[in-house]
């Protein structure tokens, strides 16, 4: 069970979140439900990078996936959301579990390089496919029910389903599981010798990432009402990849600090220089240099260092 | 009596050069078997190639019955048998408790679920062996942090954690200070015979082997040349040249 202090302290973010739409602002409930989506897809993606220590370079795939046939589904087959959402998560943790099944064989820069293989050639798809898909024109008009068509009713169905996802990945990343996939990347040769079969534990862990890839990629379509090629290329694999360095890959929470500021940074700074490449350039250099286990370890830092300081007086 | 371990004909070279020369040993269920010999003999590329981390280049190995040529290491931990490191091979960024852990957790195949708390598991199991191998107070620490020998006794505590009816162990005491060593090994002669294991083990120290092996292999470039009880290896003049008048030869 989690401690009670992580669940009361996720209770209090929820409620404080809940309350956002009583500011008023479209903008502020519009930014936040962003920042949700991208915190369930850099929190998906950190079970294959910090738990196995395997870098992806290609989670953008199952966010395609995820964000396209559930637009597909319901507007193309109207089908129901109810139906639609979870068709789309499962296809995603599907295609997930079919292209890990070959990265898992591979470990670090060819386990990279195959899976950024992989969503360029979903990307391809996605591109080609335009009776399915629109093709580079994107797949635009998504029917959502009437309940969810408005920014604040949205944004409540965003809350309460990353809510889900955090707390979904929150218990396989603590479980029996998840602590075996520590000892995996730790030392996988030891794993081996006390009876673990490490490849197909990364492939799992790989299957895991993408089925909640895809549950956040679904709800990013729905929120835009619309799929782009974009969505796909390999620039989205690096955005959601610099989240979860940014954030901190050894620590649960840290790729979710890491998907907040690296949004909200490019928002900003959007509307002020169209020189949003070079600031990232920048935040880069900053994870390299200074941050090298990201947000969180800075915070841990701080901790430390006041701990100390306190310690000696 | 069929044995517990049947070895035959096993070879392994490497690009030309031949680690491993045509070994055949039997081990009988319970008996404590010391394979000694030169740095370089081929000690460690035969416990390799019985634990499935090398595959032999000819030969049989058999274990209960079952053969082993080409199981991977998972499958043969889990058919029991279970080993330790020459070069510490544990996970240095965890603790020492979840080191043990986490072994308890395999060893009962719950490394598939996805939803019981992975640290809630097996404390007790795992308190248990820290405290069989003297670890005990080191539970919480970092375990790339612990003095060399006592990572070589968590080596000891998570190969026991296996539940292993056969135990493998390449050199327990290497790098141990002589307190250590005396420790660990009685220790080891307690848990093999408390819970009826069968031993194979590589030493260096000859006071160690001749105080616990039952019978014992000289591996010399690659080959046995002389298997048996520790009187008769002592007394063998082939051994006394190679190796053991070397070592000063005494028990
Ligand atoms: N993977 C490998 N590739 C190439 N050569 C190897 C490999 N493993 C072992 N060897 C060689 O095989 C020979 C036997 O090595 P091994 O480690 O089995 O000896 P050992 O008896 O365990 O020695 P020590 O007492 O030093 O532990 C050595 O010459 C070693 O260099
Ligand atoms: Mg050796």
């Amino acid at each position: 069970m989690p401690q009670r202090r992580t669940l009361v302290a996720s209770a209090i973010v929820v409620l404080l979140l809940a309350l956002l739409p009583l500011s008023g602002s479209r903008y502020a409930v519009d930014l936040a439900t962003e920042v949700l989506i991208y915190a369930l897809f850099a929190l998906s993606l950190n079970v294959v990078i910090g738990f196995t220590g395997n870098i992806s370079f290609g989670h953008a795939a199952y966010f395609a996936i995820g964000g396209y046939a559930c637009a597909i589904l319901l507007t193309t087959y109207d089908w129901p959301l109810a139906v639609s959402l979870p068709a789309a998560v499962v296809l995603a943790g599907l295609v997930a579990a079919a292209v890990g099944y070959f990265c898992v064989r591979l470990t670090q820069i060819y386990f990279a390089m195959l899976t950024l293989a992989f969503a360029m050639l979903v990307w391809g798809v996605a591109f080609k496919w335009k009776e399915v898909t629109g093709g580079d024109d994107g797949f635009t008009g998504i029917k959502l029910p009437a309940m969810l068509a408005h920014h604040v009713g949205y944004f409540y169905f965003t809350l309460a389903v990353v809510a889900a996802g955090v707390a979904a990945l929150w218990v396989i990343c603590h479980s029996a599981f998840g602590l075996t996939l520590v000892a995996v990347r730790e030392n996988a040769v030891r794993a081996g010798f006390i009876g673990v079969d490490t490849r197909r534990m990364r492939w799992a862990a790989f299957t895991v990432a993408g089925t909640f890839g895809g549950l956040a990629g679904a709800l990013f379509g729905m929120y835009h009402r619309g799929m782009y090629i974009e969505n796909a290329f390999w620039t989205e694999s690096a955005n959601v990849l610099i989240m979860v360095l940014l954030g901190g890959i050894y620590s649960f929470v840290g790729p979710i600090f890491g998907a907040a500021a690296l949004h909200l940074l490019q928002t900003f700074t959007n509307q002020y220089t169209p020189y949003w490449p070079t600031v990232l350039g920048l935040i880069l250099l900053v994870i390299v240099l200074v941050l090298p286990d990201g947000l969180i370890g800075l915070a841990a830092r701080f901790k430390a260092h006041r701990g100390a300081r306190r310690g000696r007086t | 009596m069929t044995a517990m371990l049947s070895i035959a004909g096993l070879w392994k070279s490497f690009a030309g050069f031949v680690a491993t020369r045509d070994v055949s040993l039997d081990l009988a269920a319970g008996e404590l078997h010391a394979v000694i010999g030169p740095n370089g003999a081929g000690k460690t590329t035969f416990f390799n190639l019985i634990t499935g981390h090398l595959r032999p280049d000819k030969g049989a190995v058999s274990f209960e019955g079952r053969d082993l040529i080409g199981l991977p290491p998972q499958k043969i931990v889990r058919l029991g048998i279970a080993r330790s490191f020459q070069r510490i091979n544990i996970y240095p960024r965890l603790t020492v408790f979840e080191n043990v852990q986490v072994a308890l957790i395999a060893h009962e195949g719950q490394q598939w679920n996805l939803f019981r708390p992975g640290r809630s598991l097996h404390r007790e199991g795992t308190a248990e062996l820290l405290e069989l191998v003297g670890l005990a107070a080191e539970a919480a620490e970092t375990a790339g942090e612990l003095s060399y020998g006592k990572q070589k006794q968590l080596e000891l505590a998570i190969a026991l954690a296996s539940q292993p009816r056969l135990l493998l162990l390449d050199e327990p005491t290497a790098g141990m200070s002589p307190q250590e060593t005396a420790a660990t090994i009685a220790s080891v002669r307690d848990i093999v015979k408390a819970r009826g294991l069968t031993l194979l083990f590589t030493e260096h120290d000859m006071a160690v082997v001749f105080g616990i092996a039952e019978r014992i292999s000289v591996l010399h470039h690659g080959e046995i040349i002389a298997s048996g009880e520790p009187d008769t290896v002592r007394n063998d003049a082939e051994v006394r040249r190679v190796y053991l008048g070397e070592h000063g030869g005494h028990g």
